[in-house]
């Protein structure tokens, strides 16, 4: 333990503790904003300058290890001063039309003007020296130099958390930039849209492109019918933009607010991800059949979940020789589209041209999913707008409701019904459990072992988690299975898939099925999730979905009785020619620059 | 303060010897004796920055690591200073034979010159003469190899972090100190980093022994340096002199008569006017410096003096600090504003308390030191600034 004096109260820390971590402990607020809980420290915005005693400069305290004896001071006259030209100069480099800036109100730098720098500033304006740019080519976000302050956050979220570095830094001095591979669009290099920046950005240099207005517009045309779909992750992160602590559900008052929002039918994308299960479970069983009883070398394993297209982007840039281990599923947001626009009108009577498809979506990456041209099987976009959980949270401010106190209701039928199995899909190895679920039901008649269904080996924070399950007791049509181990693999946030996508490469993974999700923590610490979003707050997330689960009646996709009547009426089995139609996708290759 | 020491010349670092004589004495000594004979001798980096090179060698010697190295930082970038690629061009074989000594003493194996790219000329005399050197160092008994690594341009990889980040083949940016490259330097790995002319003095003090070296210079400044002569002089170039003389001294012998002010340790340094010529020492006591000697006559404007190196700052900063990326802008506009009479000369009170900002506030050197050149710029030649 180290023992060091903060504001002249003593405190003991152990090594390796940075200055910060140990203020905090004494309840002592330095302001911070380069700083990350899921990064490694820069130090570079240098606005947590502390005074150390006897040190010849000021120190950050995001960067400074404790040591023995240091006498820290956090509010002096010095650093105050040191605090206020720095926040003055961020600002001096920053186009503050604050009130046009879609992070008016949830923006650092603001935070910190209001504290350092009201009233008149002493430096220059050098906005309009700076020739700066913004790209709006990605589907996805906008990326405005202008409000950019080099915090760099976004730069090591890429190369960090997702392995891609898709944005970095480029020149020098007063020309430095947060810049793209040779400066091309967004949309032209290798970004998967995922929005990991987006959450982390301080300020509004990045944010996710909004459909706000185009929604609102198709809800007040009489002309238009317009369904809804919310994604699992959302129901337990709304909350925060609206008041609540992390980890609240609020699934009923979602829907509750989505009706009063004047949405024509308020449905879940997880009656698809029941759906997806069905239909992924049924192409693995199909695979491990034609590999093991045909013998078919030519079948693609690992098998690999396609859920996340921020994933998908991944591997069509940086392996795409695997993209035949792609489920050719599709996500369930498009399974619902496709099937909003087709076996929803028709239940419903409806012209599908008059239907707007929308989605609440705890991910940026969406919006571009639901822009490839490979998503227009039902003869129309399928899914129309994608809306962040943010977004949402906007809606429902703008529409002035008030969200703490409306009563809970249930979604709307059809495609409104789900499984505790759907709704996991929102945590990282939920896929896989809830395929598992059903897999080995399907496969041995009897429930997975283990505990209230409660496949804990998948759960979890571990960038890379693996599992084992003997497959004892078949049924008769699936004896080949007799004895064998079902080895799975899950994986979030991009960087560890980079893990398991070099074993696949090098030959040593020795998998059946994977499940990758692009963000860390799976959807629940989507891009276009509530911001902050950070470790602890993901857990928090994490802990509701489970809950969430835990607190459904049917737990297992293949019971959803919405599911086991499509089929019947609709798409006759898994996999049916109809399913591959609607719910079944191709996948593209795609450049490294 | 001792008296000044008037101006002497010195023949120690271009002083021809013999390299294998020098090392074979230098192989037989343990490493203590190396870091003890160079803790005596006083010696301060000869980069600028002026850390105990005995200091160093002891931090990086007593740390357990089995892999260490010895960087040569030769990415000589500071404004008005060409000594060191006169070192190499002259006497690489004592730069090279000063980096085995050093990588003795701290028990390294590996030394590293980061060449600035503008010197890419020299190379291949140097990696000639760096063949000799591996075929004598290796007849000695030297368990030592250097290799070359060259530098793109960029003023901010000169500062030790921002260096080993580019040897790294990352992009030069100063790194968060602690932890200092004594203890995780290049590839993360105990380092001793030390400019051209130190390795050389190092070597020198090994051959003639600390004591000599002491009887030169003063107290906080030991020994000589080297200096690149610039500017308003009938005599430019290169001059090793004892540490401890007067500005005045230095400006009897190289002035042209009309001296007006010397900026001392180019851009990052400060400015001397003619009336505390006398007063000021050159060296650790006084203002310290790397070589840069740059001598200004009254025909010179000092604002454009200045406005030439905030310019150059707001260029060569790195740019991921805040003090230092906007604080160089800042400084520069707003001397603009001033000289253009769109800002009152009072606003250069507040630039003087931004450089104050800079100098505590901004992460590397580079921040910390552009205040030095606009204090002692508009401090003594606010006049010039204004009108």
């Amino acid at each position: 333990m180290v023992n060091l004096l903060i504001n002249d109260t003593p405190i003991s820390v152990p090594a390796g503790t940075t200055v910060l971590d140990a203020a905090k402990k004494l309840k002592i607020n330095i302001p911070t904003l380069c700083n990350h809980p899921d990064l490694c420290v820069a130090g570079n915005c240098r606005v947590c300058v502390v005074e150390q005693k006897g040190a010849r400069t000021l120190i950050a305290a995001c960067a400074m290890p404790v040591s023995e004896g240091m006498d820290i001071h956090t509010n002096t006259l010095k650093v105050r001063n040191a605090r206020k030209h720095i926040v003055e100069l961020l600002l001096s480099e920053h186009r503050a039309d604050c009130t046009k800036c879609y992070k008016n109100q949830n923006c650092e730098l603001q935070s910190l003007a209001n504290e350092f720098a009201f009233g008149e500033h002493v430096f220059l304006d050098l906005v309009e020296d700076h020739n700066y740019s913004i790209d709006r080519s990605s589907p996805s976000f906008i990326k405005d130099d202008s409000k950019c302050i080099r915090c760099q956050r976004c730069v090591r979220t890429c190369s960090e958390l997702q392995f891609i570095s898709a944005i970095a830094v480029s020149k020098k001095g007063a020309h430095q930039k947060i810049s793209s591979f040779h400066n091309r669009p967004m949309s032209h290099v290798v970004c998967t849209n995922c929005g990991q920046c987006v959450n982390r950005c301080p300020t509004g240099a990045l944010v996710e492109k909004t459909y706000i207005d185009q929604v609102w517009d198709a809800i007040y045309d009489p002309d238009k019918h317009v369904v809804v779909q919310t994604a699992p992750a959302v129901r337990v992160a709304l909350g925060e933009d609206l008041g609540y602590d992390p980890g609240q559900r609020v699934t009923g008052k979602m829907v509750t607010a989505l009706r009063q929002l004047g949405f024509n039918s308020i449905l879940d994308t997880d009656f698809t991800a029941d759906l997806t299960i069905m239909e992924e479970g049924t192409e693995l069983l199909t695979r491990l059949k034609k590999a093991l009883v045909d013998g078919d070398k030519g079948q693609a394993l690992p098998m690999f979940t396609s859920c996340s297209p921020g994933w998908i982007k991944f591997i069509e840039h940086k392996f795409p020789e695997f993209l035949p281990n792609l489920s050719t599923c599709k996500s369930p947001q498009q399974m619902f589209g496709a099937l909003s626009k087709t076996f929803y009108a028709q239940k419903r009577k409806l012209d599908p041209s008059k239907i707007i498809s929308v989605s609440i979506m705890p991910c940026t990456a969406k919006k571009y999913e639901a822009d490839r041209p490979e998503m227009r099987s039902s003869g129309f976009k399928d899914v129309d707008f994608v809306l962040t959980t943010r977004e949402l949270a906007v809606m429902i401010k703008q529409a002035g409701i008030d969200f703490r106190n409306l009563e809970e209701s249930h979604y709307d039928s059809v495609m409104g019904d789900s499984t505790g199995a759907a709704v996991i899909f929102g945590a990282t190895g939920g896929v896989m459990e809830a395929a598992l679920r059903t897999a080995y039901e399907i496969v041995t008649g009897r429930e997975v072992p283990f505990g209230n269904l409660n496949i804990t080996p998948v759960r979890g924070m571990d960038g890379v988690k693996e599992a084992t399950i003997k497959i004892e007791g078949c049924l008769p049509d699936w004896k080949f299975l007799e004895g064998a181990e079902l080895k799975v693999a899950i994986a979030h946030g991009l960087v560890n898939a980079n893990k398991i996508m070099r074993m696949v490469r090098a030959g040593t993974a020795p998998y059946h099925f994977v499940e990758i999700m692009a963000c860390p923590g799976g959807c629940i610490g989507g891009g276009g999730q509530p911001i902050p979003t950070n470790m602890e707050i993901r857990k928090n997330r994490m802990k509701a979905i489970y809950s969430e689960d835990e607190h459904m009646v049917l737990r297992k996709s293949h019971e959803n009785p919405e599911v086991v009547a499509i089929y019947k009426e609709f798409l006759e089995q898994p996999n049916s020619h109809k399913s591959h139609e609607l719910l079944h996708t191709h996948y593209v290759v795609r450049e490294t620059y | 303060m001792e008296s000044n020491k008037g101006l002497t010349k010195v023949d120690l670092i271009f002083e021809k010897v013999d390299a294998r004589e020098a090392l074979t004495k230098a192989f037989k000594m343990t490493n203590d004796e190396i870091i003890q004979q160079i803790l005596e001798s006083g010696l301060k980096g000869r980069g600028g920055a002026g850390f105990p090179t005995g200091l160093k060698w002891k931090y990086t010697a007593a740390e357990k690591e089995p892999v260490k190295y010895i960087v040569c930082n030769a990415d000589e970038g500071e404004p008005g200073t060409f000594k060191d690629r006169e070192i190499l061009d002259r006497v690489a074989y004592k730069v090279y034979g000063g980096m085995a000594i050093a990588g003795k003493a701290i028990n390294a194996k590996e030394g590293i010159v980061y060449l600035r790219g503008e010197y890419r000329f020299l190379l291949p005399k140097l990696m000639k003469e760096l063949e000799t050197f591996h075929k004598m160092i290796g007849e000695i008994g030297f368990d030592f190899r250097i290799k070359y690594c060259l530098g793109s341009g960029a003023y901010i990889c000169g500062e030790e972090s921002a260096l080993f980040e580019s040897i790294q083949g990352e992009r030069g940016e100063p790194r968060n100190k602690p932890p200092y490259p004594t203890t995780s330097g290049v590839y993360g790995k105990p380092t001793s980093i030390n400019n051209v002319e130190t390795l050389v003095t190092a070597m020198m003090i090994i051959q003639h022994g600390a004591k000599r070296y002491t009887q030169l210079g003063t107290k906080d400044s030991r020994g000589s340096k080297v200096f690149s002569v610039s500017g308003d002089t009938p005599t430019p170039g290169i001059f090793e002199l004892e540490l401890g003389m007067s500005v005045q001294n230095f400006v009897t012998e190289f002035g042209d008569g009309d001296t007006k002010a010397v900026q001392v340790g180019g851009a990052s340094g400060f400015c001397v006017p003619r009336k505390k010529f006398n007063e000021t020492i050159i060296g650790f006591e006084g203002v310290p410096t790397g070589g840069s000697m740059k001598l200004f006559n009254s025909s010179r404007s000092m604002y454009n003096v200045l406005h030439n190196y905030l310019d150059f700052f707001a260029e060569e900063s790195c740019g991921q600090c805040t003090p230092c990326r906007v604080g160089c802008q800042q400084l520069l506009k707003g001397v603009e504003k001033v000289k253009k009479g769109e800002a009152k000369s009072t606003y250069l009170n507040e630039l003087t308390k931004l450089a104050d900002t800079m100098k505590i506030a901004s992460k590397c050197g580079l921040g910390q030191s552009v205040g030095n050149a606009f204090k002692s710029i508009v401090e003594n030649f606010r006049e010039e600034i204004i009108y």
